[in-house]
Formats: structure tokens, C-alpha cells, sequence
């Protein structure tokens, strides 16, 4: 194949961006297919989420229980987690470390765990904005800002106490 | 996972179906969107959702827009709209009142309207605007809840333009006692450093107190920040590795809090990140890299516990360790940790060992070899993925030794994958292993048919491209290039002789190509039979109309023969009607040239695909054309940059390097553009309707451009069905022959290779043998493909290198350069070009040149005393050159032979001037009582003109009023209080500031003196100085990456070829010398055959130039953010190169 010819300015064009590590979205589905949760950090149209969101479950469901928890999907990765019925997807780029994710997966449902004290699919599902809050403490810009459970809770517990005192 | 949780979210279903929950506070089962949510669980088909849903909205629209909705019903309401939303129905009518709702809402309320607007807008979304007053209010709230909520939606999303508003409220909170505002506003500062870089600047000192932070939280955000500066310049950071070092130790030490701990490992994803930033600062850096080692080590020797956070942690390490300057030992013990990684049983260990290895085995191949039996267990796995992974690490051990084994297993995988995505990619990597190592003839054209076969009209067009491309160019032997060529020909008849209606479109095309292009190599093959197989292929309904365009192309060439005229004909006839133009113009083609065989021979020589040609640039064979068309009423030619505002309006800035920036006019460039093989045709030597036919030969690159062009990506995932079919019945997959394999087997059983695995079986021992092969330890330093012990077979020679390499600009160039050059011959036509006979004057100068004359004799009476300063000391000369031709008139005529006295004007000139280069003193005008003369002065940042005005008279002259005015200059006095007055026989002076408008190739600045004579009524001269656009450039010292920031900012371009200057030293850098030395331009760098080039107009106006060396002439890309200016500076650059 022709290699890349050494070209000053396209190669200034494009640094760094194709090298970009980062996490594209974060779902929760149920296995039926439902779509519980889901929160975007590269953007996509709303018209193209359902479709999308339906191919990663149709993915991810067809797996086994013995087989790996990464996917490859279309040119990124998905990174997945099974809780009972509901299941935690995350799409990140190649470079990602996927076992890092796969972890901050469980570390979110500890959370949520420690939020609602024994956290249900009935509790995300009716809670949703809460979810949402504490997933933003967890994740900006599709990077990782806090994983400390404390921390992570610190401003929705405010919120809660502001909202009832 | 904790037991609990998988206990409660099992016992789901059974909750689900209760009508309420009881005891609960937090689940509001009852409350209407819990109705919502349980209405949604029971339907069962999409159709019912959409409708419940489309209530739901309706419903909530209703209440969004009453009045007397409380905020608490508002917030209740966002979250419904926010779980439609999720399920892909817009409701963008809640838009404004999740707005509303941040702004007017208290606390909960608050953060959920805040969470809506960050859930519903994107981040260039023109509501947000409406956001940051909202968000202004908050970060100066008492309550620090508000200004943590106003921090996080800052740092998820922000109107980039309204950055400063808040900026110095966000700087402020770092300073803030509590740690989480600290924490929030360095994360709101990264997003800004993510979208507005520049923003930013100022604050990187305050970067490094956060990075020194006493909370551990508020360190861990500010490393997003390093992370991505230190990705885009690791120089500037090298100071801070021993405090990222010393903060990796402590975190690895366990001295953070305990709550920072996941499962007892104490903040891994911290200790990830730090890993990260170490690994970018150490690269190809040995002093930093060895300030890293103890911590290194520390962290692989901590991370023992068996839990998967820890291997996410060693992976980073092993990563790093083999990004950095190596050192043995820790090399060894990540070694020894990938094989942990590989050999465990958990699956996602095993991939990311895989994965590990893949990137490691690039820096050193020899530790594939220690796990090769795992490789080869991996290569069987039943998961994908793995099997995905695996063949990833095996593209990357490639050599000329294994390549047959590794494609054969790649093809495998590719003949049972499903997806297409992956059979894109693995398409690819066969054809560029088949390409770079290719074991012989038969075996790549073998392997490149199951790639076509299999990758269909899926695949990347460069693949069939580059595959044609190196068929035609060939390779170092003209014998195998015969035998290459002769041996596709075989191969594609028996296909085509097999069931062809399987093939997909793509590989259709390549072989019409091919067959027509080569099949007479093949005596003993009749070009009947070519013809007949051909002609099948037009007669299948599945043919696309693009690929028997390519067919009817093949024919045209193969008629040569004579034989097969008769076929010819039908099939022109045939399509000589077809309702597809291209396809008719293929056939009219096609029946014209077979019946005519010395245009036909003109056209298409036979074995010319060699020789380029060559390409008129000034399309000097249209001269005629293009009289007689303007003759006739047709509109005249536009200039570029003209062209490019009216397209400006119409089209956003265009990003995308080498594109065609200029719509195309000219009936000789649509030719090129058009979806057809037709540019197989021109570069056959038939160039459309107007090229001169004197040119033939044919042009490799205009011919492998024309390839490119025909593959557009409309036929992406057509013909799925029938490449599937194809990929199972197509073209016998290239297997190794057992004795092949033996013979591998036994070369390899000279070097000892450790074997993990104790009782591996024989088969794959022989695998392992042959896939592994040439990773021996002798030749471990160059299998990388950095220099492969045996040379690669299809190299292609230097010439197609360099030629490939700049097709698509080449061709671009001469687009765009050729009506240019019609304009000047145009404009030459036109005037009366006798009037000047100096090289390389433009016409447009001309014009002006001829108008201009009646203004500067504009002076009333003869002439009287009136001199030029001939001495020139001081100046440059080189800057002159090019001033003196354009200044008015010739000097000469001016002077008065019979002048008694010669003043010396350039005593005249202020000493700060004097010292600098300037233009000669040019004679503007001259009566009997006075004389005006000029010269203008390079200042650094200005340029001066400097104006004499000289009274001859025995009188004193008073009242002088000097006006000047210039459409494309801001003309501005420079002394104070200008002298009014001149006593007999003396001269004064003023000086003008000026700097440019509106660039132009010359500026001109018109005055006018007014003044009093002691005796009669006041007097007026009119004159005018012209100067051209040189003067105003300055050089502009950049570096080359803000000449890359600065590159991509700018919409303004033009490109163009410049002739090389080729006198002795090496052709850019000399051109790129003399363009230096006469224009004012800064090099900013050379690399290779480009170079780049800044200057600036005065003032501050930049003008960046991208050179590039093609063959013989140099091609020039300018862009500047000044409309015309690149179009003027290419027009001094001809000109310079020209006089040189």
C-alpha cells in the first residue's frame, strides 16, 4: 500500500485527534430492549439514537455468559455489564483501556447501590434524574472525573436534604 | 459484584407488576411518570409506543406552557420530557423551559433543569446563549450548591464565544475553601482548554496549584488538563515528571484517604491516568524516563492482587513500560505480566493480554514468540473478539516469511465474518500484507482476488486503485511485470469463464481494466474471446451501468486487433442509445475508434501506460477556441478569489487539505470530474473534446487519478447478497501447499523457540512454526517492517513514487492554473500587446498603466528642473527590481537636460530614514515654479512614502495643501504640523503612513498639491505613485504548529505551479531562497519536497504558502484570511521567479 506521503500540513491538521481516548456513551438497557438510560458525549442525532441503541443490545444480548464483556461495534468498542435483567453498556474508542471501564461499570452500581440502598432497575427507572446527577459526577466530556462514592454522592445528598428541610 | 445487588435487580420482574411500591420514599411508582414508565413496559409493539408517547407529549406540552405550573410540576414534567427523549421522540419544545427552569427553579428543581438543558442541547445549540446569565447569577450565589450545579453544567457544556463572561468568576473559585468548588472549576477550565484553547492561556500558572493541590480530588481533575496539553507538546512539560512521579508513588504508597480506595486498590483510575501522562513524557526521552523506573516498578509489584481493577492498572503499566526509553529488567517483568494476562482463563484478561501484546510486540517482536502456542489457541477461540484481537497482533508481526500463513488465516476469518465494519478492515490489512510481502505472482494476484471477491464494493476504493495502479507501473523487472500482468490476465479469463455474475462490481471493473489493458499479452488468446466474455458481462442484468461503462472502455482498446470489429459495432450500437450519457459516450467512443485505426492508435498506444503525459498547463491549444467564443458574446474569464467569494456565500470553510476550494468552469476541467472511466480515456491521450491530440502518451497519474474518481462510494453496501455469494463459491483461497509448510517447519527447527504450553499438538506446532517464522532472535531488530531482511517484492520504483504521491494535487493545480493562463492570453489578445514588450508584465497592469498616463502629466507647464536621485546607496537593490518598471512612467523623458542646478533629494531624507531601504526618487509631476517627486521607505512595521516637493521658483511658495487618497491604501500624514510654506530654491518634505485596504497586485496613491503663488490665483497639481504589493510584505516569524493552527483558520486560498529554479543546489530550497530574498518571506520550514512559508501584509494581515515539489514545477497553495491576497502574493511570486 502507499504509505502516507510526509505531508507537513495535513499531518498538523489532524494531531492528536485520531488518537483521542475517550468514552462515547454510557446505556442502560433492559433485556427486552428497553432503553432506561442513556447519556451521550459525542453527539448523535436523536433520530439515529433508538437505531443505534437497539444494534448495541442486539449485541450484547446475543453473547454468552463465557465469552468476553468487549465487543467490537462499527469502528469503537463497547465495554458491557449484566445485572440481572438490566444491562450497562459503554462504547469507547479502541484506545481505551477496557477493564478500566468494565470496573468503572461496577463502581457506578456501587453507587447507585450506596444511593438507593439496594438499588433496583425500579429505582433507576423512576429516579431517573438522580441517576442522571450522579452520573455526571462520574463522567464529563466522556472522561472520568470522580470515582470516589463519597464525593460522588456529596451533591445529590445535599440536594436531597436542601429539597426536604 | 456485591450479592445484594444481584439479589434486588433479579427480583425486578416481580416488583414491576405491582401496582405501587410500598415503603419506599424515593420510588414514586404512582407518580405520572411512573404511569408512563409502566405504560411503556407493557406494550408490546413499537407501534402503540409511538402513540402512547405522542400523547404523553401532547399532554406535556400542554401543561410546559400553562401558567400556573409550579416549578415542582415543571421539574416532574422535565423528567418525562427527558425519558421521551430517550426513547428517541423529540421534544424540543421543553427546550426553553428546561431553561426556565434553571433559572427560576430552587435547588432539586435547579439541577434538573440544568441536567435537561445539558441532556437536550448540544454545545452549539443557540439556546444556550439564554443559559449564561443563568449560569453568570449562580457562580456568585451564596449557596454552594448553586454554584457547584452552575460549575458542573460550565464544565459539560458552554457557548464557546461566551467564555470571558465567566471566566474570571471561574478563576476565582479556585482559590474557594471548599475542595469541591476547587474540584468543579478546574474541570470547567479543562472544558474550556478542550474548546477554546486560547482562552485559557493565561491561567496554565494556576494549572500547577491545582496540580499541587492539598485535596487529592482536586490534583486528579487538574491531570485532564495535563493529560491534553502534555498529548500536544510533551517539551513543555518534561519539569513536571517528578511531581507526577512522586504523586503516582503516594497514590500507588496508599496515601490517599481510604475512600479513594475500589475494592483496596487505592484510586485506580488516578494511578491509570498518572500511567497515561508518564508514558507520553518518557517516549523517546531517556533522562525522563528514568526519573520513572523506581515508580514503575513499584506499581507493577503492588498490583498483585487478583481483581480486575489491578490488571486494568498493570495493563496501563505494561503499556508505559514499553512506550518509554527501555530498560531491561522492568522490560522482563512486563513481559512476564502479559503472560499472565494471555495465559489466564478469564476471557477479558486474555484480551486485553492479547490486546497488550499487539501493542508491545511493535517495539519488540520476540515476545510473540513466547506465547506463540497461545496465539495459536487464541486464533481457534470461539469468541470473535478474541479471534479479532489475535489476528491484530498477527498483522503486526508480518514478514515476507509468514505472510502466506497470517493471510490465509485473516481470509478465513474474513469468509465467516458477518460485519462489515471488520471485513472493511481486514480487507485492507490483506491487500497491504499481499502488497508489502507478497511471496510471489500467482500468490498476489490470487490473494487480491479473494480480497475483491470478499470486500466487494464494501472495501476502500483505494484498495483496487493502488492494486491497478501497481499492475501499470510495475516494478523493477520488465520481465515480471510481463509475467505479473500475464498471470492476472489468465486469472481473470478463467473467472470471467466461471460464473461472473457473482463477482462484485468493483472486481468487474478491475478486470475489465486489466483485460483490456493487457490481454494482448497473452498471444494465444484471441481477442474474440476477451471480447465474447466481455460482452457477457454487458449482457448480465446485475451490471451496474458504472462497471460496463468500464467494460466498453476495455473493448475500445482491445479493437486494435482488428478481428473483433464486428462486436465492436454491436455493442456500439447497442449502447449508442443508451439513456446513460456516460455509457453512450463509451459507446460512441468505442464505435468512432474502431473504425478509424490511426486516431485509435493516436489515442490509445498500446504499452504507453508508462510514459507521462505531458499536460499543456496553459491550454495554449484553446486560444483559438476561446476567441472565437468571445466573439461570440461569451462571458470573460473570472479570477479566482472572484469565484471564491461568490462560492464563500454559499459554502462554509473548507477543511479538508488539498480540496477543490474553486468550482470549476472550464469545459476541459469537468471532463475530469465526471463519474466515468473517461480519464482512463485521456490519459490514453484522449483528452475529451478540446485536449491538443499532438500530447499523447499517457499520464500515469492523470490515469490513476482518473481510477480513484470512478470508485465513489455510492456503491457502499450494494451488492451486499451478491458479495456474500460470491465470498463462499469465489476464487480457491490461497493454501498452503503440506510441503510449503514442511519446508518452513524444518527452517524453522533451527532456532529454539520456548514453548509455554507443555504438550502442544502437532498441527499446531507446524502452524506455530510457520506463523511465526522470521521472529527469531537473530533477526528480531529489523522485522518490524522497518527494514525487512528480504527486500519487498512489489516495490514500486521511485518514479511512481513520487508521482502517485502527488497525483490528486498535480491534477487540482492545473485546474485551477489553466484559466489563468487563459486570462493572460486573453487579455494579450485583446489589447495591443505591443505596447510594452517587458516580460512577464500582467495585462491588468497594462490597463491601468495606459489610464494612468494622462494623470501624471496632469502638471500644467513645461518641465523645468526636475532630477531623480540616481544613487540608490543604502538600499537593497533586489527590492527595487521590481519597484522601478512599475513607478509611473519612465524617468528619462522627465529630465530636463538643460537643469541648472540637481538637488540632491535623498539629502532630504530624515536620518531615521535614510538608513533604511527604500525605492528610488521617482519624479511625480512638475510645473515651473514646482516639482513633486516621491520614493516610499521600508520601515519594519510601515511602510513610508515620502513626498518632495521641490520649488524651482525665485518666489517663496505658500499655503501648500498635499492631499492624498487611495482606494486600496489608508493613507495617513506622519509629521504634525505639515510645512505650508517653501522658501525659493528649496525643498520640502512629508511622510505618509501607509498600509493597505484592499490588496491588490499594485496599489496606487492619487494626490494632489494646492498652493499659493505670490502673485495670481491658487494652483493645483494632480499626481499619482504607484507601488506594488511587495512593499508591503513583511516576513511573519511562525512556528510550524501555530503555521498549523493558523493554516486551518484561514478561507482564503489559491493555488497555483510556480516553474523550480534548478541552478545547481537543490531545487525548493533555492526557489524557496530567491522567493525569501525578493518578496520578504519568513521559511518556516523545509521538510523533504514541501516546504512552508509565512509573511504578513502590513499590517498584521497573515499570508501562509504551502510549497510542494512535483516533477519539475512547484506546486504553490497560499491562504491568507485577506481576501485576494494569496492571489496577489502568487502573482509577485511569478514574477520574482521569473526575473530571477
Amino acid at each position: 500500500m502507499v504509505s502516507g506521503v510526509n505531508s507537513v500540513v495535513p499531518v498538523l491538521c489532524f494531531r492528536a485527534a485520531a488518537d483521542q481516548r475517550m468514552i462515547k456513551f454510557v446505556l442502560m438497557v433492559n433485556r427486552q430492549g428497553q432503553t432506561r438510560l442513556s447519556r451521550y458525549y459525542q453527539p448523535v442525532e436523536l433520530s439515529r439514537r433508538a437505531a443505534l441503541e437497539a444494534d448495541v443490545v442486539r449485541c450484547c444480548l446475543t453473547r454468552k455468559k463465557d465469552q468476553c464483556s468487549f465487543v467490537e461495534y462499527k469502528d469503537f468498542k463497547l465495554v458491557y455489564r449484566q445485572y440481572a435483567a438490566l444491562y450497562i453498556v459503554v462504547g469507547v474508542t479502541d484506545t481505551e483501556n477496557e477493564l478500566s471501564i468494565y470496573e468503572l461499570v461496577h463502581n457506578f452500581v456501587e453507587v447507585l447501590d450506596k444511593y438507593f440502598s439496594r438499588v433496583s432497575e425500579l429505582d433507576i427507572m423512576f429516579n431517573l434524574d438522580r441517576v442522571h446527577i450522579i452520573l455526571d459526577e462520574m463522567i464529563q466530556n466522556g472522561h472520568i472525573v470522580e470515582t470516589n462514592k463519597s464525593r460522588i454522592l456529596a451533591p445529590l445528598t445535599a440536594l436531597d436534604k436542601m429539597a426536604d428541610g | 459484584m456485591s450479592d445484594v445487588v444481584e439479589k434486588t435487580l433479579t427480583a425486578l420482574p416481580s416488583l414491576l407488576s405491582l401496582d405501587s411500591q410500598p415503603g419506599s420514599a424515593k420510588l414514586s411508582s404512582t407518580s405520572k411518570l411512573g404511569n408512563l414508565i409502566r405504560g411503556i413496559t407493557e406494550l408490546t409493539s413499537k407501534h402503540e409506543e409511538e402513540k402512547l408517547i405522542q400523547r404523553e407529549l401532547a399532554s406535556i406540552k400542554e401543561q410546559v406552557s400553562s401558567p400556573n405550573t409550579s416549578m415542582r410540576q415543571m421539574k416532574e414534567l422535565m423528567v418525562r420530557a427527558i425519558y421521551c427523549e430517550s426513547l428517541g421522540y423529540e421534544a424540543s419544545f421543553s427546550y426553553i423551559h428546561a431553561i426556565k427552569l434553571a433559572q427560576q427553579g430552587t435547588v432539586l428543581e435547579k439541577r434538573v433543569g440544568y441536567l435537561a438543558v445539558s441532556l437536550f442541547l448540544n454545545e452549539s445549540h443557540e439556546l444556550l446563549l439564554l443559559l449564561v446569565n443563568t449560569v453568570l447569577k449562580d457562580l456568585q450565589s451564596t449557596n454552594l450548591i448553586e454554584v457547584c450545579m452552575a460549575l458542573t453544567v460550565v464544565s459539560q457544556m458552554f457557548p464557546k464565544d461566551m467564555i470571558p463572561a465567566i471566566l474570571p468568576l471561574v478563576e476565582e473559585k479556585l482559590n474557594h475553601p471548599k475542595e469541591i468548588i476547587r474540584r468543579k472549576a478546574v474541570l470547567a477550565l479543562y472544558k474550556f482548554y478542550l474548546i477554546a484553547p486560547n482562552q485559557v492561556q493565561h491561567i496554565h500558572n494556576k494549572f500547577r496549584k491545582a496540580l499541587c493541590d492539598k485535596d487529592p480530588g482536586v490534583m486528579t481533575a487538574s491531570l485532564h488538563i495535563y493529560l491534553q496539553m502534555i498529548q500536544e507538546n510533551p517539551e513543555g512539560y518534561k519539569d513536571l515528571t517528578a511531581s507526577f512521579v512522586t504523586i503516582l508513588k503516594q497514590v500507588v504508597g496508599g496515601k490517599l484517604p481510604m475512600d479513594f480506595n475500589y475494592h483496596s486498590v487505592p484510586a485506580p483510575w488516578l494511578q491509570i491516568q498518572l500511567l497515561r501522562i508518564l508514558s507520553l513524557l518518557g517516549k523517546n526521552d531517556q533522562s525522563t524516563s528514568e526519573i520513572m523506573y523506581e515508580v514503575l516498578d513499584e506499581s507493577l509489584r503492588r498490583a498483585e492482587m487478583n481483581h480486575n481493577i489491578t490488571y486494568a492498572i498493570l495493563y496501563e503499566c505494561v503499556k508505559c513500560i514499553y512506550t518509554i526509553h527501555p530498560k531491561s529488567d522492568l522490560l522482563e517483568k512486563a513481559a512476564k505480566c502479559i503472560g499472565n494476562f494471555v495465559l489466564s482463563p478469564k476471557i477479558n484478561l486474555k484480551y486485553l493480554g492479547l490486546k497488550a501484546l499487539t501493542y508491545v510486540v511493535q517495539q519488540d517482536p520476540k515476545l510473540a514468540l513466547q506465547h506463540q502456542m497461545t496465539i495459536i489457541e487464541c486464533l481457534d477461540h470461539p469468541d470473535l473478539i478474541i479471534k479479532r484481537e489475535t489476528l491484530e497482533l498477527l498483522f503486526r508481526i508480518t514478514n515476507a516469511q509468514n505472510v502466506t500463513v497470517i493471510v490465509e488465516k485473516m481470509l478465513e476469518f474474513l469468509h465467516s465474518n458477518t460485519d462489515d465494519y471488520t471485513t472493511i478492515d481486514l480487507v485492507g490489512k490483506v491487500a497491504e500484507l499481499a502488497e508489502k510481502y507478497a511471496p510471489g505472482n500467482e500468490w498476489f494476484i490470487e490473494t487480491m482476488n479473494t480480497v475483491f471477491s470478499v470486500g466487494g464494493d464494501m472495501m476502500q476504493p483505494d484498495i483496487p486503485n493502488s492494486f491497478l495502479k501497481l499492475l501499470s507501473e510495475g516494478f523493477d523487472t520488465v520481465e515480471e511485470d510481463r509475467k505479473l500482468r500475464l498471470f492476472a490476465v489468465d486469472s481473470y479469463v478463467s473467472l470471467l469463464q466461471g460464473e461472473p455474475g457473482k463477482l462484485p462490481q468493483r472486481f468487474l471493473q478491475v478486470i475489465s481494466w486489466v483485460l483490456g489493458e493487457y490481454s494482448h499479452l497473452r498471444e494465444e488468446l484471441e481477442p474474440a474471446t476477451v471480447m465474447r466474455l466481455l460482452a457477457k458481462l454487458l449482457d448480465m442484468k446485475q451490471t451496474s451501468s458504472e462497471t460496463k461503462s468500464w467494460v466498453l472502455l476495455a473493448m475500445t482498446k482491445l479493437v486494435r486487433a482488428g478481428q473483433v470489429f464486428q462486436s465492436a459495432q454491436e455493442v456500439s450500437e447497442t449502447y449508442g442509445s443508451s439513456m446513460d450519457t456516460v455509457l453512450r459516450q463509451r459507446a460512441q467512443e468505442l464505435q468512432h475508434l474502431s473504425q478509424d485505426c490511426e486516431l485509435r492508435a493516436r489515442v490509445l498506444p498500446q504499452d504507453a501506460g508508462l510514459e507521462p503525459l505531458e499536460v499543456d498547463s496553459s491550454l495554449s491549444f484553446l486560444d483559438g477556441f476561446v476567441s472565437e467564443a468571445l466573439a461570440a458574446g461569451a462571458a470573460p474569464y473570472k479570477p479566482p478569489h472572484q469565484r471564491q467569494e461568490e462560492l464563500a456565500q454559499a459554502k462554509a470553510l473548507s477543511l479538508e487539505p488539498y480540496g477543490l476550494s474553486l468550482p470549476i468552469s472550464m469545459s476541459s476541467c469537468s471532463i475530469a470530474d465526471r463519474q466515468s472511466p473517461t480519464l482512463l480515456s485521456m490519459s490514453s491521450g484522449l483528452s475529451g473534446d478540446s485536449t491538443d491530440l499532438s500530447h499523447k502518451g499517457s499520464s500515469t497519474t492523470l490515469k490513476l487519478d482518473g481510477v480513484k474518481r470512478v470508485w465513489g462510494r455510492e456503491g457502499y453496501l450494494a451488492q451486499r447478497e451478491a458479495v456474500e455469494e460470491a465470498a463462499q463459491v469465489e476464487v480457491p483461497s490461497p493454501l498452503r501447499s503440506p510441503s510449503q509448510q514442511a519446508e518452513a517447519d524444518s527452517s524453522h527447527s533451527q532456532t529454539p523457540t520456548p514453548t509455554p504450553t507443555p504438550e502442544p499438538d502437532q498441527e499446531k506446532q507446524q502452524l506455530a512454526s510457520s506463523l511465526f517464522f522470521g521472529l527469531s532472535s537473530q533477526s528480531s531488530v529489523c522485522l518490524m517492517g522497518k527494514s525487512e531482511p528480504t527486500p519487498q517484492r512489489f516495490r514500486r520504483k521511485a518514479k511512481g513514487q513520487a508521482s502517485s504521491s502527488g497525483a490528486a494535487e498535480q491534477i487540482s493545480n492545473s485546474l485551477v492554473s489553466a484559466p489563468s493562463a487563459v486570462d493572460n492570453f486573453l487579455c494579450n489578445n485583446l489589447l495591443d500587446s505591443n505596447i510594452t514588450s517587458q516580460v512577464g508584465i500582467s495585462s491588468s497592469e497594462q490597463t491601468s498603466e495606459l489610464s494612468q498616463g494622462p494623470a501624471t502629466t496632469n502638471g500644467t507647464c513645461d518641465t523645468e528642473a526636475e532630477s531623480t536621485d540616481g544613487d540608490i546607496k543604502g538600499s537593497n537593490p533586489s527590492l527595487i527590481i521590481g519597484d522601478n518598471g512599475l513607478v509611473a512612467a519612465d524617468p528619462t523623458p522627465h529630465k530636463d537636460p538643460g537643469s541648472p542646478k540637481d538637488f540632491c533629494l535623498s539629502s532630504h531624507l530624515p536620518a531615521e530614514l535614510s538608513e533604511l531601504c527604500r525605492s528610488e526618487i521617482t519624479p511625480l509631476c512638475s510645473n515651473q515654479s514646482l516639482g513633486l517627486s516621491a520614493c516610499h521607505v521600508h520601515k519594519e512595521d510601515s511602510l513610508v512614502l515620502v513626498v518632495f516637493i521641490t520649488n524651482s521658483s525665485d518666489a517663496a511658495i505658500r499655503q501648500i495643501l498635499l492631499d492624498l487618497d487611495s482606494e486600496q491604501l489608508q493613507v495617513s500624514c506622519v509629521s504634525d504640523s505639515p510645512v505650508e510654506d517653501v522658501t525659493s530654491h528649496s525643498v520640502a518634505m512629508h511622510q505618509f503612513s501607509l498600509t493597505v485596504k484592499r490588496p491588490s497586485v499594485h496599489v496606487e496613491v492619487v494626490g494632489m498639491v494646492s498652493y499659493q503663488l505670490p502673485v495670481g490665483t491658487p494652483q493645483e497639481v494632480q499626481f499619482s505613485y504607484k507601488l506594488p504589493l511587495t512593499s508591503f510584505i513583511r516576513p511573519l516569524t511562525v512556528s510550524t504548529e501555530e503555521y498549523g493552527t493558523m493554516w486551518l483558520s484561514f478561507s482564503h486560498d489559491t493555488k497555483q505551479n510556480l516553474t523550480l529554479i534548478s541552478d545547481g543546489e537543490e531545487p525548493l530550497t533555492a526557489t524557496l531562497n530567491v522567493l525569501k530574498e525578493k518578496l520578504q518571506l519568513h521559511i518556516v520550514e523545509i521538510i523533504g519536497m514541501e516546504g512552508i512559508i509565512a509573511c504578513q501584509l502590513l499590517r498584521d494581515q497573515p499570508c501562509l504558502m504551502h510549497c510542494r515539489v512535483h516533477a519539475d514545477v512547484l506546486a504553490v497553495w497560499l491562504r491568507s484570511p485577506v481576501p485576494d491576497l494569496p492571489d496577489c502574493l502568487i502573482y509577485h511570486c511569478q514574477r520574482a521567479l521569473q526575473e530571477h
